[in-house]
């Protein structure tokens, strides 16, 4: 569970988080939504890590971020596992060096055993087989996968996705949620998914935190982001007409049942 | 304003040093990222190194050749003079600020792209030291065998001369054995290589930093590649000056 209370973070004197608070349960895929500009990925960079809030508290299971030593930071990125937008995959090593990596640089493992370990991680995300290409040989929905797979390499306790659905079909960011979603449940991790993705929202919500301009407009999960009143929400949810069609076919329904 | 820039330039510089010069995670993938760095650094440079060497030994030979015409000076001077062109100048520093643009240019630019296809970032959430994992094998690699490089171009040069002498009738080939063999001054070696590991650590750190600090995307990766060659150049000639007053005086 990681627990961000009362979050602050400026840049240049110009506030970007404006005291945010809230919980990204275990076992849970928690969603991070809201329009460009709403300030998710700098408030994914300062619950990772990469960013230091100006004030406020990040808590690990009750381990503080902000105030931890480096030292026990590096640990802590050792039960993180991160899957980037980009993939970030290391262009020079082989889909199966790159899973391994965090084998070769964490863990006493023989080469034996981190073979073994990251021709597993790969299988689980259905890409036995390929693990002799180089990224730049695979599609970008694989890139995504062999992202996932080094993420849980290390069986991370916390895994972090930054968009992980941008620039794949739709049949494709079907697969990525499915698997995030299996992921979360079969190792009980706390998973934190940024998202413009309005299918991942209502796909695999199971906590969703709406941001608005740097503040926590709203915090629900997939079924309750349907009939929401709150009417930034529904701004951003329903603003294509596809979406506008099922929350009124949603509502529609929800009255006929009252009555 | 420019120089309130250039001293914050310069904290960050150190700054990234301090990161660099840390304890290694595991050391044997440290050696190994070591030899992939010599491989890709030092080995695919050795071509150029010997091409140039040859033809700057060569043609420094015929324009000494050329341009002495007193009679008073023996002709074995064109030898010697090749030679301490040579070991003083060419094969360090000129070699350096060739290497400068082969070697910096694809240290800036690497590291760059990493930079903004986040795997950087990636190497950081994994809990790596970034800076120590990407930067301290080239600077290992660089201080080891850029010396050697310049050992390899002292002897090219003075081959090219030979060839001059051999192939053609400017200068009897004993003539010009004679004289790369005269007052010969060791020192000159040590000088020259002393210079090139100041130099290649320019190069490998200088290059690092432009490429680490890069942010936006391919335009910005290519401006910050062109950015070290141009500082390292200034500043490999800066430290020439430097160092040839401190070591030869």
């Amino acid at each position: 569970m990681i627990e961000v209370k009362n979050l602050i973070k400026s840049f240049e004197g110009q506030e970007v988080l404006h005291n945010v608070s809230c919980l990204f349960e275990e076992g849970k895929n928690n969603l991070i939504i809201g329009q460009s500009g709403s300030g998710k990925t700098v408030l994914m960079k300062c619950v990772i890590g990469l960013l230091r809030p100006d004030s406020g508290e990040i808590l690990y299971d009750g381990r503080n971020l902000v105030t931890m030593t480096g030292r026990d930071v590096k640990m802590l990125r050792r039960e993180i596992g991160m899957l980037f937008q980009g993939s970030a995959l290391f262009d020079s090593q082989t889909v199966e060096e790159n899973v391994m990596f965090p084998l070769t640089m964490f863990s006493d493992m023989t080469l034996r055993d981190r073979v073994k370990r990251a021709l597993f991680c790969l299988d689980r995300v259905g890409l036995k087989g390929a693990e002799n290409k180089y990224p730049s040989e695979i599609s970008g929905g694989m890139q995504k996968r062999v992202a996932i797979a080094r993420a849980i390499a290390l069986n991370p306790r916390y895994l972090f996705c930054d968009e992980p659905n941008s620039g794949l079909d739709p049949q494709t960011s079907i697969k990525i949620d499915e698997l995030i979603n299996d992921i979360t449940k079969e190792y009980d991790i706390t998973t934190v998914v940024n998202t413009h993705d309005m299918n991942s929202v209502l796909g695999i919500g199971d906590n969703i935190i709406f941001l608005n301009k740097g503040h926590k407009e709203w915090v629900g999960n997939k079924d309750t982001i349907i009939t929401s009143d709150n009417k930034e929400l529904n701004n951003f949810v329903f603003a294509s007409p596809l979406f506008k069609r099922i929350r009124a076919a949603e509502v529609e329904d929800d009255n006929q049942k009252i009555k | 304003m420019a120089l309130i820039r250039s001293i914050i330039k310069l904290g960050a510089y150190v700054l990234l040093l301090k990161k660099v010069f840390a304890i290694p995670e595991k050391w044997n993938v440290f050696f190994k990222q070591v030899l992939n760095e010599t491989n890709k650094l030092i080995i695919n440079s050795i071509w150029i190194a010997v091409i140039i060497s040859v033809f700057i030994g060569a043609v420094i030979t015929i324009q000494t050749q050329l341009n002495m015409s007193s009679p008073l000076m023996p002709r074995y001077t064109v030898g010697l003079a090749t030679r301490d062109v040579l070991l003083l100048e060419f094969s360090s520093a000129i070699m350096c600020l060739i290497l400068a643009g082969k070697v910096g240019s694809n240290i800036a630019s690497e590291i760059g792209t990493m930079r903004v296809t986040e795997q950087i970032d990636a190497l950081e959430i994994m809990g790596v030291n970034s800076a120590c994992y990407l930067i301290l094998p080239k600077i290992v690699a660089m201080v080891i065998f850029i010396p050697l490089l310049v050992i390899l171009s002292m002897f090219t040069g003075i081959l090219g001369g030979y060839f001059v002498s051999l192939f053609t009738d400017m200068l009897p080939v004993s003539t010009y054995i004679y004289g790369i063999q005269s007052y010969f001054v060791e020192y000159y070696v040590w000088y020259s290589i002393m210079k090139s590991v100041v130099f290649a650590f320019i190069i490998a750190t200088i290059s690092s930093f432009y490429g680490f600090r890069v942010k936006g995307g391919a335009l910005e990766v290519g401006q910050a590649s062109t950015d070290a060659v141009v500082m390292s150049s200034i500043i490999i000639l800066l430290f020439d000056v430097i160092l040839t007053k401190i070591l030869l005086q």
